[in-house]
């Protein structure tokens, strides 16, 4: 195994999928003379022609629908989206075409698509720039939704996206390109709906995903110092929901967390709070609690913005708070 | 001139060939005739969209449709359906909501889907299928077919954004040879009740494609003939250059925009009255006389046929049974027996 970026570790899935397989091609905003918004796709141009990475105006509509309709005909389109930002202009696309058509058509025929992009904040990119779509999209039946934060997650859920027959949304953690892991070579799939266990612990259940998945591993270091163990669960995969590693862990430590970046009603730790207490409500010593992000457009400011997203320090207090600990 | 152009594509069409469609536009117009009824009848439940007054349309351009080829409509799509051969029980089973339906009774009428024909689907938001259209025709060109797709969509749907995105990435593609699409637009003057006019302070629906570089032409909608002259020239072209083309089909909707809507306040009387002298059936039945292709007793005939075949749909839809409970959970998501969402 090597060390890699999440930017490389998305850049090598790519790249070995469109080596294996032909009908796999890249569409995308600036995807390819430019080489890519955040660079993922630098290089692959001149690697595979201009058939194959498609460097596309700014018609999200357009051509988030034109890959829903390659995909329809056997291709596996991946299509880029600059940030999930711009994605509204498709959602159309994705929600009323790529979801539904296998259904409605009776299962004449499915949709083998890949959308990925940024998601999220934290760089100062303000109101219209910052969002996290994973609950938006996990609403609907018929979408895939995917949010990894390891390089290695990141490689073994791309490729697996990549060869799913259904729709997938795959939300990067923007602000994570830069960071390093562990990589396997080569073939490395990783299932969807498995949730992965970042951290053990007994005395507490912080159930995140994405970028907040470190957040809540620095908190769990932070607990671990006053002899409280976090365990730390990554749901790596929005749609399918892994509730049985979650059910599994709350039946151990009896107490959960769970930590959102997006605003915190109708969000992904909400579903979570509902799930823990059909399914475990016996087990628990405390009312499930949830650190979100703050009801408010995204400000600018960095004071503001540090402001809007879950930090260490909240979830440390709350985790203490569910222990009914002194804060 | 008109005239000229009229002989012109008459020489080149063989009478028997017209009757064989003649054929096809009554039972399409049979068809409609017996899904209002039965949406009268409480039979049929949602939206019903009929397609009366522009059978020359489908007609002329789907007869010419390849095997390699695809074609993909919005929600007025009974007529693309039946003429690329889709059986009309199935296709009125659909409209029933039975198991016995085209698509097992899981999308209605607006959504009929025959893959193994080419029809890639009827689509229910306007404009949203146009984009899958070009991406269809970018994949027949990346595979190596030599393919073109039949893009139908309204002259509402030229209004709508999804509609000029793919456009302007049809043209762009089609600039390496790589967008075999011939965008069909069906003017049939109204988008529910609003008129080209109210619509659009450009109504020339064909010259729109030229600021996406993307050449047109406009066809009588209402002809039969003059239908199957377009669409035999463009399609080989477009089959041959790769290039998006369009065609503006000028026709007119004589049905209501759908089958619950039983005033019109939007167009008169005599309007409609007006258009239904240029009825394509009606104007086809002349010529078929005029050529002495077939006779009064013939042309009778032939819609007793038609009839007899959706009466017989009717009733196999009516007799059909529901789709079955374990449906429900069936083809949500690809390669998966056992959706984890079934409660
Ligand atoms: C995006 C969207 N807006 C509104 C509607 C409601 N609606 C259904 S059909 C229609 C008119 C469309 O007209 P046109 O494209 O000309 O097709 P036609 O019905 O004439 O065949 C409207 C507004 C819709 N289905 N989708
Ligand atoms: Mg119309």
């Amino acid at each position: 195994m090597a060390e890699k970026t999440y930017r490389e570790a998305l850049k090598e899935a790519m790249t070995e999928e469109m080596e294996r397989d032909e009908s796999v091609l890249l569409l995308g905003e600036d995807i390819g003379v430019y080489g890519g918004t955040h660079l993922i796709t630098d290089g692959l141009l001149d690697m595979f022609g201009k058939k194959r990475v498609i460097d596309t105006p700014i018609s999200e509509a357009g051509f988030t629908g034109a890959a829903i309709g390659m995909a329809m005909m056997g291709l596996r389109p991946v299509v880029e989206m600059m940030t999930w930002n711009f994605s509204f202009i498709a959602a159309d696309q994705i929600i009323q075409n790529a979801a539904k058509v296998r259904y409605f058509s009776g299962g004449q025929v499915q949709v083998p698509l890949v959308i990925r992009g940024p998601n999220g904040g934290g760089v100062q990119l303000s109101a219209q720039h910052t969002h996290s779509l994973e609950s938006f999209y996990g609403h609907f039946p018929g979408l895939k939704v995917v949010a990894p934060v390891t390089p290695a997650d990141v490689k073994g859920m791309m490729i697996s996206s990549i060869r799913d027959p259904n729709p997938v949304i795959f939300l990067e953690a923007g602000a994570l390109y830069g960071t390093r892991g562990e990589v396997p070579e080569g073939e490395h799939t990783v299932p969807f709906g498995k949730a992965r266990v970042a951290r053990e612990g007994s005395d507490v259940t912080l159930v995140a995903y994405g970028r907040q998945v470190l957040l809540c591993e620095r908190a769990a270091e932070r607990l671990a110092e006053d002899g409280i163990e976090a365990e730390v669960i990554d749901l790596r995969s929005i749609r399918p929901l892994d509730e049985e590693t979650v059910i599994e862990s709350v039946r151990k430590t009896h107490r959960a967390v769970s930590v959102q970046e997006q605003w915190r009603y109708y969000g992904v730790s909400s579903e979570i709070a509902a799930i823990i207490q059909e399914k475990a409500f016996d087990y628990l010593d405390a009312p499930v609690e949830r650190v979100s992000g703050a009801e408010v457009p995204a400000p600018y400011a960095r004071n503001l913005e540090l402001m809007c997203f879950p930090s260490e320090e909240q979830v440390v207090e709350v985790a203490r708070r569910v222990l009914y600990q002194e804060v | 001139m008109a005239d000229e152009k009229q002989t012109e594509v008459s020489a080149a069409v063989d009478p028997e060939r017209l009757v064989r469609l003649y054929r096809e536009m009554v039972l399409v117009r049979e068809f409609e005739e017996a899904s209002q009824r039965s949406f009268r009848q409480g039979k049929i439940g949602g939206y019903l969209h009929v397609y009366t007054g522009q059978e020359a349309v489908a007609a002329g351009f789907l007869s010419q449709k390849k095997e390699e080829d695809k074609v993909i409509t919005a929600y007025r799509d009974h007529a693309h359906a039946l003429m690329l051969g889709a059986d009309p029980k199935e296709a009125m089973a659909e409209l029933f909501g039975k198991r016995t339906g085209m698509v097992k009774g899981k999308g209605g009428s607006m959504h009929l889907f025959d893959v193994d024909r080419g029809l890639m689907g009827g689509y229910g938001i306007v404009g949203g299928h146009v984009p899958l259209g070009v991406g269809i025709a970018y994949a027949l060109r990346y595979r190596g077919s030599d393919g073109i797709c039949q893009l139908y969509l309204g002259d509402g749907a030229v209004q709508t954004g999804a509609f000029h995105e793919a456009a302007n990435l049809a043209g762009l593609w089609g600039r390496d040879g790589m967008c075999p699409v011939v965008f069909i637009v069906e003017n049939n003057q109204y988008a529910m009740g609003t008129s080209v006019e109210r619509s659009t302070a450009n109504p020339d629906f064909a010259g729109k494609f030229e600021a996406y570089g993307i050449e047109s032409e406009k066809v009588d909608g209402m002809s039969l003939e003059a239908v199957l002259e377009a669409g035999g020239r463009v399609f080989e072209e477009v089959r041959e250059s790769g290039k998006a083309y369009a065609i503006e089909a000028i026709t007119y909707r004589i049905a209501p925009h759908g089958a619950a809507d039983f005033f019109e306040k939007y167009r008169t009387k005599e309007e409609v009255r007006e258009w239904r002298q240029k009825d394509p059936i009606g104007l086809l039945e002349q010529r078929l006389l005029d050529l002495d292709a077939v006779d009064e007793e013939k042309l009778q005939e032939i819609k007793d046929e038609a009839k007899r075949t959706i009466e017989e749909a009717v009733r196999f839809a009516d007799e059909s049974e529901e789709p079955p409970p374990e449906e429900l959970y069936t083809d949500v998501y690809a390669g998966e027996d056992e959706y984890l969402g079934k409660e």
